[in-house]
């Protein structure tokens, strides 16, 4: 998650439910951050929308294998729309962390990077290592169009970082950022 | 905007596209339905909307809290079999008191041939109405405009969840056989 917002720049930033809502907390509380606390599956939607609305600054969605699995749809939805302004990076460690890391379909046989090439997203990366993940990190700030990448990471635990889990707060302050409240 | 690139005449879905034009609607979620054929024609057509068709009506939550999010007001069209797909996704927009619209076509009521919609048919408002759901009812053709316009209001107004349900017998039931 470091490297990816590192030198966010004005990126916009959307995180999924579990891991990575903790994970954007850790690298640093930031009112452009919304933090999903629920709606399981709904991560990808949100930028979507985000990014339909605000198609001058670049949107970025950070969630887990598990988050996308339930709302797999989205990336069909998503594959049709192709704004040209929203990155879904998905962070898998084949597991479930928030729940007893039971192993998902991921760990099976399942590829989000090939549903999302499937759906008609030009733009798949699939990153297993840093030097990848570095290289995919500096596409950020410049990508114009929809970009799909899901991040190997090892499934375990670290210390949680829990930022606000204020929907009204969360919802408003990014909204001042934005200069749209 | 061409008439003549739509399928069929103006009528008072026309009157609820007017009520999402005065309303600032610029995102319209929807899955694809007969009741609501006119208006998703209209919004397609429209160059200051984006009518974005889901796969599920509960990716449409998602969709307009982050069109909220980004300073733009979406609603959702979507039939009544839907509302089922949306309930936990509705938590997401409770809980950020995000401002949300549904428009919802009922099965399962006057008319019905097909059995199978009516459980969700017949249990719609009830479960919107869980969620704190505001729901209005219309009967009648000329209440359209208006009842659309007020759930709306109260929706942006108010950071609420606002639901419109278009009654089977204002739609016609379906014909299954031509």
């Amino acid at each position: 998650m470091r490297a990816l917002l590192e030198g966010r720049g004005d990126l916009l930033l959307v995180t999924g439910l579990g891991s990575t809502t903790y994970d954007a907390a850790a690298v640093g509380d930031d009112d452009r951050n919304f933090y999903l606390w629920g709606a399981m599956g709904a991560a990808a939607m949100v930028g979507l929308g985000l990014a339909i609305a605000q198609p001058e600054r670049r949107v970025l969605v950070v969630t887990g294998d598990g988050e996308m699995l339930m709302g797999l749809g989205a990336l069909a939805t998503i594959g049709v729309e192709r704004p040209p302004n929203l990155a879904i990076v998905v962070f898998d460690n084949g597991h479930y962390g928030e729940t007893g890391m039971q192993p998902s379909h991921t760990e099976a046989r399942v590829s989000l990077g090939g549903v999302a090439r499937a759906c008609g997203i030009a733009a798949v990366f699939d990153i297993a290592d840093d030097a990848a993940l570095g290289e995919f990190a500096k596409r950020l700030s410049h990508f114009d169009r929809t970009i799909f990448a899901g991040i190997a990471i090892h499934a375990d635990e670290p210390p949680r970082v829990l930022p606000s889990r204020d929907g009204v707060h969360l919802k408003n302050r990014f909204r001042r950022a934005l200069g749209v409240e | 905007m061409k008439q003549s690139a739509l399928s069929s005449e103006p009528d008072w879905r026309d009157e609820i596209f007017a009520a999402l034009k005065a309303a600032e609607i610029r995102q319209i979620g929807y899955v694809p339905d007969a009741g609501h054929t006119r208006l998703i024609e209209l919004c397609r057509a429209d160059p200051a909307i984006r009518a974005v068709g889901l796969t599920s009506e509960e990716e449409g939550v998602g969709l307009a809290a982050g069109a909220w999010l980004g300073g733009q007001r979406a609603a959702l069209l979507m039939q009544s079999s839907g509302v089922g797909n949306c309930i936990n996704m509705l938590s997401l927009a409770k809980s950020c008191r995000f401002p949300l619209t549904l428009l919802i076509t009922m099965r399962g009521e006057w008319g019905e041939f097909n059995p199978w919609q009516v459980p969700m048919g017949t249990k719609t408002q009830a479960a919107l109405e869980l969620m704190d759901v505001l729901v209005y009812r219309v009967e009648r053709s000329e209440e359209a405009g208006e009842t659309v316009t007020a759930a709306l209001d109260i929706a942006f107004n108010g950071g609420l969840v606002t639901a419109v349900l278009l009654a089977q017998r204002l739609l016609g039931a379906k014909r299954w056989v031509k």
